[in-house]
């Protein structure tokens, strides 16, 4: 985005650092550190990192070193860190964690319409469209107080007991849509919430332009509101992340699910800590992305209370 | 064709059982300026979202060019919007457009123009106010001063026939009070029909066809900046006049 300082060009002439912006004249000092401060800072910053990482290691190998000692560390380590067993398990775990995959892809962008239109649905104020209203207020109420499990049970054994013509009666397809229904709920509030953000006199200005009650919404409202609530929404992605392997409970052959076949023939719990490893490398990067996106947005906001 | 562009007759407004608008009258010519006075509470802003349409009425009516009546159950208010202009004290800028997009909103989405036809008004305007090297930057970049003439200039990209200005220096800091008032006056000598809301005495003085001082909710007094503002007629004029230019 545009809005933000235009990146400086750092130019070093003899001792004195000079900062100077693309929008000022060359050689106009902007910014000037006085050397000998500058070189005690960077110093300062150099210890600190090594300090910090020497902390760290000696915290991890006495932790190792304690952990190894105790008397039960040998049954831990076969039980659970055995590394054949891992080598033997792991690529059948990726294989099905690719059914997790297609369960969060498919599911998310359904959600994210879903929660989306409930929002909108919910916030209405047209006489006419008072039972849209209604039923949204219901789905919200309903499925963001049943648990998410329960609902998949209900949809995934429910549904297909009462075979209906024409409708599935395939696992993961009850599995992902009762996914979608539960988080659609969630999402719906979330957006709700970030629409209630955005000031009413937003609104006001743009009605006073000439712009439509839709248009408003459109071009003004949502744009702001959908902004704002980036952060928790990808916190609702990495909890979807998790709980695609709710859906083992129906029998597709998921990430967990084949860990817990894998687990009980051989009696070892290393596919157990394979797949938890798995479903880390995927939480971790969108957890520090959600964090570097909140950061981003923190100090957009603080810069935009200064302007 | 009549020289009155807006008639305000009998306009009556209440909050929640306390009325703020009793009965106004309010006649304004083409190409007039004028200026609404009064004390804090006195009306002067529901009286100018009365007339945009961003408050209903309780009684009265509002008459527009002659012909259209703001005030009617039908009407159809994004069609009076179109043609009346309103700039707040907080500026109301959309942040997460840039200022040219700010500006060309409207006229592409209600005016139907062109892309390149609301861009090019859009520069020629901002030209026109000083502003056209801010056209890319988002409003957080903006001063107070600037980023009011923008919202300025949003409004007049709808070409509006009569524009509104409520309290619109009042937010801003002392040193930037100028340039906004700079702006007004120039859209005065353009011939432009403006009501405006102000506690700026000595502008309102210099710029203002008619001054209306507006107590309890209907216009206590109006007239030429000499007659309201030399020889008021009325105790509550003289009062709040000797108040505020103390
Ligand atoms: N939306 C609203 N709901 C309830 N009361 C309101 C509303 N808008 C205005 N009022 C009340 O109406 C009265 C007149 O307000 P108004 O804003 O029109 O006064 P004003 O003359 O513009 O004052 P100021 O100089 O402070 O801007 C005030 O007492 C205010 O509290
Ligand atoms: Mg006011």
């Amino acid at each position: 985005m545009s809005g933000w300082p235009v990146p400086r060009r750092r130019t070093s002439r003899s001792n004195v650092t000079l900062v100077t912006s693309a929008t000022t004249a060359p050689g106009a000092p902007e910014v000037y550190f006085d050397p000998v401060r500058q070189a005690f800072r960077r110093k300062r910053a150099r210890r600190d990192a090594l300090v910090g990482m020497a902390s760290l290691l000696g915290f991890v190998l006495v932790v190792g070193f304690a952990i190894s000692r105790t008397s039960g560390w040998p049954l831990v380590q076969e039980t659970f860190f055995n590394g054949s067993e891992f080598i033997a398990t792991f690529p059948g775990l990726l294989d099905a964690f690719l059914l997790n995959v297609r369960i969060f892809l498919i599911a998310e962008p359904l959600i994210l319409i879903i929660g989306l239109l409930v929002a909108l649905a919910r916030d209405l104020r047209s006489p006419l469209l008072l039972p849209l209203r209604v039923v949204a207020t219901l789905y919200v109420d309903i499925f963001r107080g049943v648990p998410t499990i329960l609902v998949i049970f209900l949809l995934g054994f429910g549904v297909p007991a009462l075979q209906l013509q024409g409708v599935p009666n395939n696992a993961v397809f009850w599995g992902t849509a009762a996914l979608v229904l539960s988080y659609g709920a969630y999402v719906a509030e979330v957006f709700r919430a970030g629409i209630g953000s955005v000031h009413s006199s937003q609104r006001m200005a743009a009605r006073s332009l000439g712009l439509t009650s839709m248009q408003t919404s459109r071009y003004v409202v949502l744009p702001q509101a959908v902004r704002n609530v980036i952060p928790p929404l990808l916190n609702d992605f990495i909890s979807l992340q998790k709980d695609t392997a709710l859906v083992s409970v129906l029998g597709p052959i998921e990430l967990l699910r084949q860990a817990q076949i894998d687990a009980s023939s051989t009696f070892n719990y290393t596919a157990y800590v394979g797949a938890a490893l798995i479903f880390i490398a995927l939480t971790i990067p969108m957890t520090r992305f959600a964090d570097w996106v909140q950061a981003r947005m923190r100090k957009r906001r603080s810069m935009a209370g200064t302007a | 064709m009549t020289n009155t562009l807006l008639d305000i007759a009998g306009v009556w407004k209440a909050f929640e059982g306390n009325s703020v608008l009793r009965g106004l009258d309010l006649s304004v010519a083409r190409h007039e300026a004028v200026v609404l006075i009064g004390a804090s509470g006195s009306g002067k802003s529901t009286l100018l979202r009365c007339v945009n349409g961003l408050e209903t009425v309780d009684a009265g009516r509002i008459l527009l060019g002659g012909d259209l009546d703001v005030t009617a159950f039908k009407t159809d208010m994004d069609a009076v919007r179109r043609r009346i202009g309103i700039v707040f004290q907080s500026y109301n800028l959309f942040p997460h457009m840039t200022v040219l997009d700010n500006v060309t909103l409207s006229p592409r989405k209600v005016l139907k123009r062109s892309s390149a036809d609301s861009i090019e008004q859009a520069m020629a305007l901002l030209q026109r106010f000083g502003l056209a090297d801010k056209a890319n930057d988002y409003p957080d970049r903006l001063s107070g001063g600037q980023a009011q003439r923008v919202a300025i200039v949003r409004a007049l990209a709808m070409e509006p026939e009569l524009m509104l200005f409520d309290e619109i220096t009042s937010a801003l800091d002392p040193l930037l009070v100028g340039e906004v008032l700079d702006t007004v006056r120039d859209l005065k000598a353009g011939g432009l029909t403006l009501i405006m809301a102000t506690h700026e005495m000595g502008f309102a003085r210099e710029v203002a066809d008619q001054v209306c001082f507006l107590d309890a909710g209907v216009v206590l007094e109006k007239g030429t900046p000499e007659a309201v503002f030399g020889s008021p007629q009325e105790a509550k004029t003289q009062e709040f006049l000797a108040r505020i230019l103390k």
